[in-house]
């Protein structure tokens, strides 16, 4: 007999799947916002399983990252360009050849990690954290560096935009 | 008093207890969410009719006056002409979209109210991160405002969204980055800890965050902020009647419109609790003789005047300009947060000063340092002369 918490998990994947499938190959529509539409509920289906988890924390931070400010952003790029229906294109052989490639590789790190990752029941003792400080005091000590690299990159990231974005001036 | 103060919870408790066994999980839910949703309504109600009365007031008319006793019962006349209303949907309109944005408004706008404490020990679910659920779950209002205006397939509706959600994203920096500084200083994003870290009283006087520098300009900040996350007047470009018709709000009729009208209304309300919460004390008394008298009833004081000041507000100052709006944030609003964010810091560890005075040094240094950043960046940010006009095609 599935306990509560199981039977939730399943439906929480079920729908990440589902919305993840739903935004980049809908069926019914080519329209580039419905499938931001359905990123957001990926999103929050995720952030479900991070409920899930016991880690509010991050919940709470990719439902107003993600779905918050990053979709947002999206949704404002796809009004300013005015993207029409995609239409649909020819398979492209090589393209297709090479993506196979690119799945196969991911879903065989992804099994390598199944394979190689401890089983639940061991790691039972150092359940995710929920609390904040915790979260917040690996970051600024044992994550330190990673932390500082990726503030680099979204700085690099920004001063790129500015770079691209900006007219030249006289 | 314990028992005045404590009446709401002793009540459900007792209610509770009246059902069977089984059903008690239910009832819980149910007894903790039905208050919260039939006061907030009725706030809402309330608020609509003593606004229109205080606008008509400061501008020089009567306000309604029609609908019973001094027009009292106006609100249940706009509900009922609201639900009798045609509801029309545009025919290019994506229907799902558009029938989904109100309900993506309002059902988050209630989540936020779920962690506020509105008294001592109410507070529907004491999260841990607490606040950050609030900002977690008050985003989501961007999205509710970009599928109403990008659903209607409607010129104006899709101007007044993308400038609600420009200002939202803004806006939502300066909010944030001003409960940080509270954050800094009580160490916790648990909302009835923040209160409890305000509930002292030194010489009869509360310990509320608002009586420190930082509170103080942390506040104001939070306060114009909000209102601009809230799309309250003088920032509610998103819908600027004179502009751009309604905004996103253009295509919407009958009930789907009072959704989003009480959903705005609910994130005011939403806004203002938070700002009650974090700077005001939350449902601490303001002097210490009256530390005995109901804590429901100080949240609900403070509640009603931090409204009426955004009625005020809203009445006398006039709407910005889009460029306005935006400078505003980002070059004012954003430093001067940040600025502020320092000075939390520094109150916070010069509170091991002993020397006689401290507290006047300290708020001398603290207040003199945001005073200097705000004349400095008003300042900088003070052009007398407009720039060359280019009269692009004329020349």
């Amino acid at each position: 007999m599935p306990t509560l918490p199981d039977l939730l998990f399943y439906a929480l994947a079920g729908f990440t799947l589902l919305f993840g499938f739903l935004c980049v190959a809908n069926p019914f529509s080519r329209n580039p916002v419905t499938s931001a539409m359905f990123l957001v509920l990926t999103i929050i289906s995720m952030a479900g399983l991070f409920v899930l988890l016991q880690a509010f924390f991050l919940a709470a931070v990719q439902v107003l990252v993600y779905a918050g400010a990053v979709m947002v952003l999206f949704l404002f790029v796809i009004m300013l360009l005015d993207i029409k229906e995609e239409e649909r294109r020819r398979l492209n052989k090589a393209a297709l050849g090479i993506g196979g490639v690119a799945v196969l590789a991911i879903a065989g790190l992804l099994v390598r990690a199944l394979v190689q990752a401890t089983p639940l029941a061991s790691a039972a003792g150092q359940r995710a954290e929920g609390s904040t400080k915790p979260l917040g005091r690996l970051l600024f000590t044992e994550y330190l560096l990673p932390f500082e690299i990726l503030s680099v990159l979204l700085l690099v990231a920004m001063v790129g935009v500015i770079l691209l974005s900006k007219k030249e001036m006289k | 008093m314990e028992t005045l103060d404590q009446i709401f919870v002793l009540a459900k408790h007792w209610l509770v207890a009246r059902v069977p066994e089984p059903l008690a999980w239910l009832a819980t839910i149910l007894l903790s969410i039905g208050p919260l949703i039939t006061v907030f309504a009725s706030c809402f109600a309330i608020t609509t009719i003593v606004e229109r009365k205080a606008l008509g007031r400061i501008q020089n008319r009567f306000g309604p006056n029609r609908v019973g006793p001094f027009g009292l019962l106006q609100p249940l006349a706009d509900g009922l002409k609201m639900l009798i209303k045609e509801d029309l949907v545009p025919a290019q309109a994506d229907k799902v979209v558009h029938l989904l944005a109100p309900f993506a408004l309002v059902v988050p706008a209630w989540l936020t109210f779920s962690v506020l404490p509105f008294g001592r020990n109410m507070t529907v679910i004491d999260l841990d991160a607490g606040l950050l659920f609030f900002f977690a779950v008050g985003a989501s209002s961007e999205l509710a405002v970009f599928m109403a205006g990008w659903s209607s397939r409607n010129k104006y509706a899709l101007m007044g969204a993308m400038r609600g959600i420009a200002q939202m994203i803004s806006y939502e920096v300066p909010l944030v980055l001003s409960t940080v500084a509270v954050v800094m200083s009580v160490g916790s994003l648990s909302l009835p800890s923040i209160v409890e870290a305000q509930s002292a009283y030194v010489f009869g006087m509360p310990t509320w965050h608002v009586f420190t520098p930082w509170g103080l300009s942390g506040f104001i900040l939070f306060l114009i902020a909000g209102a601009a996350e809230a799309n309250r007047a003088p920032f509610d470009l998103p819908e600027a009647e004179s502009e751009i018709i309604a905004g996103y709000l253009t295509e919407y009729s009958g009930f789907k419109y009072a959704l989003f009208f009480m959903g705005e209304y609910l994130g005011l309300f939403a806004i203002t609790g938070m700002g009650i919460t974090l700077f005001l004390g939350g449902w601490t008394a303001p002097v210490s003789f009256l530390a005995t008298t109901p804590s429901w009833f100080w949240f609900f004081a403070k509640f009603g005047a931090i409204i009426a000041l955004f009625i005020w507000v809203r009445g006398t100052v006039p709407r910005l300009r889009m460029d306005q709006l935006m400078k505003f944030a980002w070059k004012f609003l954003v430093p001067l947060t940040l600025v502020n964010l320092v000075v939390a810091a520094f109150w916070h560890f010069s509170g091991t000063w002993q020397f006689p005075g401290a507290i006047f040094a300290r708020w001398l240094l603290g207040a003199g340092f945001i005073g200097g950043a705000y004349v400095t960046l008003g300042r900088a940010l003070h052009t007398n002369q407009f720039p060359p006009r280019v009269y692009a095609y004329a020349e």
